[in-house]
C-alpha cells in the first residue's frame, strides 16, 4: 500500500502513522517528521509553494521505487503546502515492514528523494507578516540523494 | 504550448503561466530556456543562471537536452526545497 497526499491542513502525525495499519507479520514501523524551524524566533513560519498534481505524482513515484527496492508492506507520505507555522510538521513519511532495516531505509530514501525531486519551494514568512527570502537548495541534499544511486 | 513558472522564476517573470507558440528552432528544454531569455528583461533575469533552472514536461522532470516539442505543458522552476 502506498498512500500520498498534499494538503494545506495541519498534519495529524499520529493518525498518519497509524494509517499504515499492521498485520500479524508486521514487525517494524519507521517514521520521519520534518518540522518547520523558527530560526531563533525570526520566522512566523514557511510558505510552501507547490506544483499541484506533479507534487503528488512525484512523491508517489519515489515511494513506488522504495517499495520495489525494499521489502516494505506500506508507505505513507503526507506533505503540507501553504503557510506552515514554526513548530508544525511540514512532512510525515512512514513505512512498515517485517524487519526494521527495510522500514528505516525506505523512509530515508523517500525523504532524500522528496527533498530534491518533489516540486515544493519554501519561502520565509517573517514575524511581521511580510515575506523573507526563498530558501536555497542545499548541495548536501543532492549528495544525500546521489548516495542512493551510487550505492 | 502552456508554460508554467514557480517560486522565484514565477516572481521574476511576473506571470504564473502563459500560452506561447515556440519558434521552429526550439526543440529541447535548454533551447526553450535560451529562447525565453531573449524575450525580455524579466525573462533574462529569471533565467540568467540557465544551468540552475529545472524543467518539467507534462509534470515529469526532464534534462535540458530532452525534447519538449511534444509536451502540452512545460514548467520552469528553481531547485526544489520541500521536505
Amino acid at each position: 500500500m502506498i498512500a500520498v497526499s498534499v494538503t494545506s491542513e495541519p498534519l495529524a502525525t499520529d493518525a498518519i502513522v497509524a494509517s499504515l495499519g499492521a498485520d500479524g507479520d508486521t514487525g517494524a514501523v519507521a517514521s520521519f517528521v520534518g518540522l518547520c524551524r523558527g530560526e531563533g524566533g525570526r520566522l512566523k513560519g514557511l510558505e510552501l509553494e507547490h506544483y499541484p498534481g506533479m507534487a503528488e505524482a512525484e512523491i508517489e513515484r519515489i515511494a513506488a521505487i522504495a517499495k520495489d527496492r525494499w521489502p516494505v508492506d506500506g508507505i505513507v507520505a503526507v506533505h503540507r503546502h501553504g503557510l506552515v507555522l514554526a513548530g508544525e510538521p511540514i512532512v510525515v513519511v512512514a513505512a512498515r515492514s517485517r524487519h526494521r532495516d527495510a522500514a528505516f531505509d525506505a523512509v530515508r530514501f523517500v525523504m532524500d528523494f522528496l527533498k530534491t525531486n518533489a516540486p515544493f519551494w519554501k519561502r520565509e514568512h517573517l514575524l511581521d507578516g511580510t515575506f523573507g527570502g526563498w530558501i536555497e537548495a542545499k548541495s548536501r541534499d543532492d549528495e544525500a540523494t546521489a548516495r542512493w544511486v551510487s550505492g | 504550448m502552456k508554460l508554467k513558472y514557480f517560486a522565484w522564476v514565477r516572481e521574476r517573470i511576473g506571470v504564473e503561466e502563459e500560452e506561447r507558440d515556440l519558434p521552429a528552432h526550439v526543440n529541447t528544454a535548454g533551447d526553450l530556456i535560451h529562447w525565453l531569455k531573449g524575450e525580455g528583461e524579466n525573462y533574462a533575469y529569471a533565467l540568467e543562471k540557465a544551468d540552475f533552472i529545472r524543467v518539467a514536461a507534462d509534470q515529469k522532470h526532464v534534462r535540458h537536452d530532452a525534447s519538449i516539442r511534444e509536451a502540452d505543458v512545460v514548467a520552469l522552476f528553481p531547485p526544489m526545497t520541500g521536505g
